[in-house]
């Protein structure tokens, strides 16, 4: 799974939007699969790894370049 | 830990169908076991062809109109779709207001009366909006 990640452009919407649209690609994607979501929302950066934590999958990366987070996860089951 | 929600949606007001929609949706995909009740005025949103707006209560609603933020009503079909989420009309509005099953939105489960939904909720926590 080396491939570059599907990106998720959640950008420039609020909260739960992110949180929401990366859950909704999440159901379809692979166990093991690697999805990159785009996000400008504060609170997301907390709650999006609040969840992925929480419902047993990996945050693989969270950093910020110029004002959006990119936020790496990685499905587990 | 997962756990059951219930929440009650009573006020039309946009700030208020928000936050509810945002808990149900949050909640719902975080594995929680939500049921959504809708009575009085919040019901109105969920007749086929009312298209109208809710209105805003105060300046948080006037600024959610203008900024990104994902509709109410587009929350609580998520909740549905991906958290399985259930959302019941209320039996009593639906008799004032004179609408049927037919006539709701798809997303809404059949109707549900007061007593069920206390005997459903029972044991859980219960959120009024």
């Amino acid at each position: 799974m080396s491939d570059e990640p599907k990106v998720i452009d959640a950008r420039n919407t609020f909260c739960p939007g992110p949180l929401m649209e990366l859950i909704a690609q999440m159901k379809q994607a692979e166990v093991g699969e690697e999805l990159e979501l785009l996000s400008t929302d504060k609170g997301s950066v907390e709650d999006v790894p609040e969840w992925i934590n929480k419902v047993g999958h990996e945050v693989v990366s969270n950093e910020e370049k110029d004002g959006v987070w990119h936020i790496r996860v990685r499905k587990l089951k | 830990m997962s756990q059951r929600i219930s929440i009650v949606c009573v006020s039309g007001t946009r700030e208020k169908l928000q936050m509810a929609a945002m808990m149900a949706s949050v909640a719902a995909a975080g594995g929680d076991e939500v049921t959504v009740f809708f009575s009085m005025n919040a019901l109105l949103y969920f007749v086929k062809g009312r298209d109208e707006a809710a209105p805003a209560e105060g300046e948080m609603g006037s600024l959610m109109a203008r900024k990104n933020v994902p509709p109410f009503k587009q929350l609580f079909e998520q909740a549905a779709e991906l958290g399985d989420a259930k959302l019941f009309p209320c039996s009593m509005a639906m008799d004032v207001l004179g609408v049927g099953s037919e006539e709701l939105d798809d997303v809404m489960q059949p109707a549900l009366g007061l007593t069920r939904f206390l005997s459903d909720a029972e044991g859980g926590q219960i959120v009024t909006f």
